[in-house]
């Protein structure tokens, strides 16, 4: 018998390999060499379990991030915590460093970007600016002028006096002024959200002046009119959650982070019970993972869950005191 | 038969009488029933064992047996299952003599304790499994605290999170590793060190 391995090495390795897959690039070969590590032991493959685990329950801190009572009881409890979502929220989120991989064609010098359901993307404009594609999104671009013929994109433009650059979205138009915002396009209504600098909307048939946006401004167009609210910093942070995959949640209706969560997954999430959907909820949540929001959803809100096919169902609040098991 | 001693009606539908088990099969009972265990396996090996240094290896070789037998059959008390193979495993070290025998001769006594206990930590992390994972974070240094929580609660990149740490890159897997394994120690076996005789 040869001597058997230290459990500490084990799992040392099969901790390096769960966080190799959960953030190195991990193609097929790493695939099969992990495959081959917990097939040579089923030392390695207990301490793999282990601590896959581990890490699988730590899936329960997206609830954390809110402003909601699980929060304010760690702020009391902890000081070190509170400093730490702090520092977090305070934070600006960094550009993703991403090649311009969407799918894109090239027509009589027009170039049309798309992404999937669950895609994201970055493009780099000739000009330098650069443009960020949300999930199920269409963009044509020619030179400084953009067409988003559906979903949602976050622009930084390179400003240029002399060329300003145009975004079309549903007959209206965003005219750049030095400026970084984000623009989504919903089924009768476009809403431009601005982050930097300055920018000009103008909603189709209207017969006002437009409006120019600065920092924290949401316009919402629809045919003949325009609003203009201010939001927190906070808020446009939040919502451009979904540059690093997250869906965030302040106060949010189920109904609503429901749809929301349907824009970026092929599985739909259900909200069949009326009272259910007006139920709210916070939280910051990988937005493609709609398991692990509604599992994060039923225990906070003590719901009713089944699944129809690739659908998750919420059919109401348990009738039970809440022992539904995940 | 599907009798058990505990009763998680979830667990039923993995059970087929006697079939063979496959590895995720298994892999979800051992998470589920095993793990829970772990802090009161590592009180019972420590307990029972002179040689704190030993102490990692046993509980995995105690895991490596309670799995190999699931894979034949899931046992019907996990709870029992896991102490005998425990019991066992410390035997077979004293009858081989390459190590330090069994330290008290009450070790049977304390299995019995042990496994009759009612495992109220297992019921206690399904209910409250969140207020558990919070515990285990806080009590995790602040580095370790940080990646899983820039991770898992921002959902940051790699790039993202060694920007923030002000680490390099090609180490952030590292760190998380790290993290992970004190943590998962101190969701599960985090035992404490005042059981040893002097």
């Amino acid at each position: 018998m040869t001597a058997p391995e230290r459990a500490t090495d084990i799992e040392t390795q099969a901790a390096e390999w769960i966080g190799r897959r959960e953030l190195d690039n991990w193609g097929e070969d790493d695939n099969r060499a992990l495959k081959a590590w917990l097939d040579a032991s089923l030392a390695h493959r207990v301490a793999f379990v282990r601590l896959e685990t581990g890490w699988k329950r730590t899936e329960r801190l997206a609830a954390f991030r809110t402003p909601m009572r699980e929060q304010q009881r760690i702020e009391h409890a902890k000081p070190g915590w509170t400093l730490l979502f702090r520092a977090i929220a305070a934070t600006a989120v960094i550009a993703v460093v991403a090649a311009a991989a969407a799918t894109y064609m090239v027509r009589d010098n027009t170039r049309e970007f798309s992404t999937p359901i669950g895609g994201h993307e970055v493009i780099t404009l000739t000009d330098g600016s650069s443009v960020e594609l949300n999930t199920d999104t269409v963009l044509r671009t020619r030179g400084r002028f953009a067409e988003l013929v559906k979903g949602e994109a976050y622009f930084q433009i390179k400003h240029d006096a002399q060329h300003p650059f145009i975004v079309k979205a549903g007959g209206h138009s965003v005219t750049d002024l030095g400026t970084a915002f984000i623009v989504r396009n919903d089924p009768n209504k476009l809403t431009v959200r601005l982050v930097e600098g300055r920018a000009r909307i103008d909603a189709a048939n209207d017969k006002g002046q437009g409006a120019v946006l600065t920092p924290g401004d949401v316009a919402v167009a629809s045919q003949g009119a325009l609003s203009v609210r201010k939001a927190s910093v906070q808020q446009l942070e939040d919502n451009l959650g979904w540059r690093r995959g997250v869906l965030v949640f302040d106060r949010t209706t189920l109904g609503e982070a429901a749809a929301e969560f349907n824009r970026y997954n092929r599985e739909k999430l259900v909200i069949a019970d009326p009272a259910a959907a007006r139920l709210t909820i916070g939280g910051t949540f990988p937005s493609g993972n709609v398991a692990l929001f509604s599992r994060v959803a039923q225990a906070a809100l003590n719901l009713h869950l089944e699944t129809r096919g690739a659908d998750i169902v919420i059919t109401g609040p348990t009738k039970t005191s809440a022992k539904t098991s995940e | 038969m599907v009798d058990r001693s505990d009763n998680h009606r979830e667990g039923a539908s993995l059970r087929a009488a006697g079939a063979e088990m496959t590895a995720p099969e298994v892999d979800l009972w051992f998470a589920r029933e095993v793990l829970p265990l772990e802090s009161v396996l590592m009180q019972f090996l420590q307990h029972n064992w002179r040689n704190a240094s030993d102490i990692s290896d046993l509980r995995q070789e105690v895991y490596v047996r309670v799995y190999e037998a699931a894979l034949e059959r899931i046992p019907d008390r996990p709870k029992q299952f896991v102490f005998a193979t425990a019991r066992n495993l410390l035997i077979d070290r004293v009858r081989q003599g390459n190590v330090v025998p069994i330290e008290a001769a009450s070790d049977l006594e304390a299995l019995e304790i042990a496994a009759d206990a009612p495992g109220p930590e297992h019921i206690a992390i399904a209910r409250d499994d969140l207020r558990h994972l919070q515990s285990a974070i806080d009590r995790l240094p602040p580095r370790a605290r940080e990646v899983i929580l820039l991770r898992r609660i921002h959902g940051l990149s790699r790039n993202e999170i060694a920007q923030r740490m002000g680490v390099a890159e090609g180490t952030v897997s590292q760190h998380l590793a790290y993290a992970l394994r004190l943590l998962t120690d101190a969701l599960y076996g985090e035992f404490p060190d005042v059981r040893r005789k002097p």
